[in-house]
């Protein structure tokens, strides 16, 4: 009676004890209206397991006072856990020196940054910055704001049917007035995985930077700064089982030494006086005021507990996931997929014909299960597609192969209320 | 939580599929344009004021079922009442969208009452009242509106990450 039965349900490597996963993470137990919580927006937020959860705790049982000022234990105490948590980081997206990972609330705060202190620096009048039709608004709207202020230009690098970059057409934009690229390294509304390493390379023959908005990308893939070259890295905490509020920026040591700081305050400085300032070294010249201290703590505990699942691990179960999910869609008759890129995170986006979005979201719900409706902060991409929006499910490694059925049947009986 | 299940009901699951007044208006002496942003929906509503009365009325556009059949309804409602009329059950709507309406209590919801149940969610009460604040804003000649406009009761930013 339904196509279930046609697709073969992958067995879940026994390498990966998903049930094992799923204890150390306590909502997943939680119960929407009686019924068992089945949380598929992780791209727009994932959860924490108990270890971060604890981490958090013992910071504020035992360790918290303000950092790099005071001479008393406390204090020494919280501002080595704060650096340990950025050498965790490092070690996380291995970058080369400690002093390149910068602590922001997110990353539109790291873009934000590099708009700042990079483009309102060196991107003048009649400069052009390339963007992708496949950006987060917070990938675009900081340099609309800088081609306003400045004069300066965005080109965009075109999708096709699949939502794949038209590399072509990106390596066709480059001219000597390129100053910048950002690029998403994963697309959050489609899951295409961006070629960026390549990308990357281009950019370099023409001298130009780049920046990849990593948000998407470093939840569901080892990512090798160094490996990728790139120029700075943005990504958040909160999608990556750690608090909201924390983000980083890896940026080359060379290229933040040559910005302007972002934000002024305390803690980003050597000497005030009334007639000059004198900034502080990297990565404090960018960390001004108090920073979200707990939260940086709890991020670096949150990418050691992802290390001891294994990046490389994580992305074979969500693959699993993902494809399995997907036979089962393209079975289903009135379900487009939006976005059928060659290589995939553990991201779908659908169409149901003749069912808005958000009805499909609210019906959803009274299933358990949790997925994202709307334009997902990708305007560009919904327009291409000429779509308002769409319903998105994405994939942790703690979710299950039981939980893309409750997915798949949760949208028949949305099917079924409006047949 | 009670309520939401009851939502998508069968007279709006029927409104939605079916909907009533549905087109243009030749010759409207009163439009407006109604969009939300949020999630780009967005609905026509064209009167012919005779005199007071609401003599005709049409709708046109694109959104969700809750809002598709908030408008189908809205029109049936206010058809052949009184600019008067419609004004009070515009405010008694959106009374009771925001869980502000005694349901107990003497009003003129009526069969409007199916969408009672959108007050327990709060992402979804934009939805049902679009069609309500379109039509205020064209009763005033108010070209266009939207529900993140500030005169919206419902004006809050719904986060959109």
């Amino acid at each position: 009676m339904n196509t279930v039965k046609t697709v073969v349900k992958p067995s879940s490597s026994s390498a990966f004890d998903v049930e094992r996963i799923r204890a150390d993470f306590p909502i997943l137990k939680l119960k929407i209206d009686g019924k068992a919580l089945i949380y598929l927006d992780n791209a727009a937020s994932s959860q924490m397991p108990q270890p971060v959860i604890d981490r958090l705790v013992r910071y504020q049982f035992t360790q918290h006072a303000n950092i790099h000022r005071a001479v008393y234990y406390l204090s020494e105490t919280a501002t080595f856990e704060y650096e340990e948590a950025r050498r965790k980081l490092q070690r996380f997206i291995n970058a080369d020196e400690d002093r390149e990972v910068i602590f922001t609330s997110g990353t539109t705060d790291a873009i934000n940054l590099v708009m700042h202190g990079y483009g309102r620096k060196f991107i003048k009048t009649g400069d052009e910055i390339i963007l992708t039709t496949l950006e987060h608004h917070s990938n675009i709207v900081p340099w609309q704001m800088l081609a306003e202020e400045t004069g300066a230009k965005i080109r965009v690098v075109p999708i096709n049917d699949a939502g794949e970059l038209l590399i072509d057409e990106y390596e066709k934009l480059f001219n000597e007035r390129t100053k910048l690229v950002g690029v998403i390294h994963v697309s959050n509304a489609l899951g295409t995985i961006n070629p960026v390493k390549h990308m990357i390379e281009f950019a370099h023959t023409h001298g130009v930077p780049v920046l990849v908005d990593g948000a998407q990308a470093t939840p569901h893939m080892q990512v090798d700064v160094q490996d990728l070259d790139c120029d700075f890295y943005a990504f958040s905490g909160h999608k990556l089982c750690g608090p909201t509020g924390i983000g980083v920026l890896y940026g080359k040591a060379g290229l933040l030494e040559k910005m302007q700081p972002f934000k002024g305050g305390g803690d980003m400085i050597l000497s005030v006086t009334f007639k000059k300032t004198t900034y502080n070294t990297i990565p404090y010249k960018f960390e001004a005021g108090t920073p979200p201290i707990a939260a940086a703590i709890g991020l670096g505990a949150a990418v050691d507990y992802l290390s001891t699942i294994g990046m490389n691990v994580i992305p074979l179960h969500e693959q699993n996931l993902l494809n399995y999910a997907t036979e089962q869609m393209s079975h289903m008759p009135g379900v487009h997929i939006i976005g059928t890129a060659k290589h995939k995170a553990s991201v779908i986006s659908f169409t149901v014909d003749g069912i808005h979005p958000h009805d499909i979201g609210t019906l959803l719900n009274q299933e358990g299960v949790a997925v994202r409706t709307g334009h997902h902060c990708a305007q560009p991409v919904m327009q291409r597609f000429k779509v308002s929006a769409t319903s998105r499910a994405s994939f942790a490694f703690y979710n299950t192969l039981a939980e893309v059925d409750e997915l798949i049947a949760g949208i028949r009986t949305v099917q079924k209320v409006f047949a | 939580m009670a309520n939401y299940k009851a939502l998508y009901q069968e007279v709006i699951l029927d409104h939605n599929k079916k909907p009533r007044n549905y087109g243009t208006l030749a010759n409207a002496s009163h439009h407006a344009v109604g969009h939300n942003p949020l999630c780009g929906d967005h609905i026509n509503v064209a009167l012919n004021l005779d005199g007071e009365c609401i003599d005709n009325i049409a709708f046109q556009g694109e959104s969700c079922a809750i809002c598709k059949a908030s408008t189908s309804m809205m029109t049936t409602t206010v058809k052949g009442k009184s600019r008067a009329e419609a004004e009070i059950l515009i405010h008694e709507f959106l009374a009771m969208a925001t869980g502000k309406l005694d349901l107990n209590r003497l009003n003129n919801i009526g069969r409007l009452a199916v969408f009672s149940g959108v007050c327990d969610l709060p992402t979804r009460v934009k939805c049902a009242i679009l069609p309500w604040h379109t039509l205020q804003a064209a009763l005033n000649s108010v070209a266009s509106t939207s529900t993140e406009a500030e005169k919206d009761p419902m004006h809050a930013p719904i986060g959109n990450a």
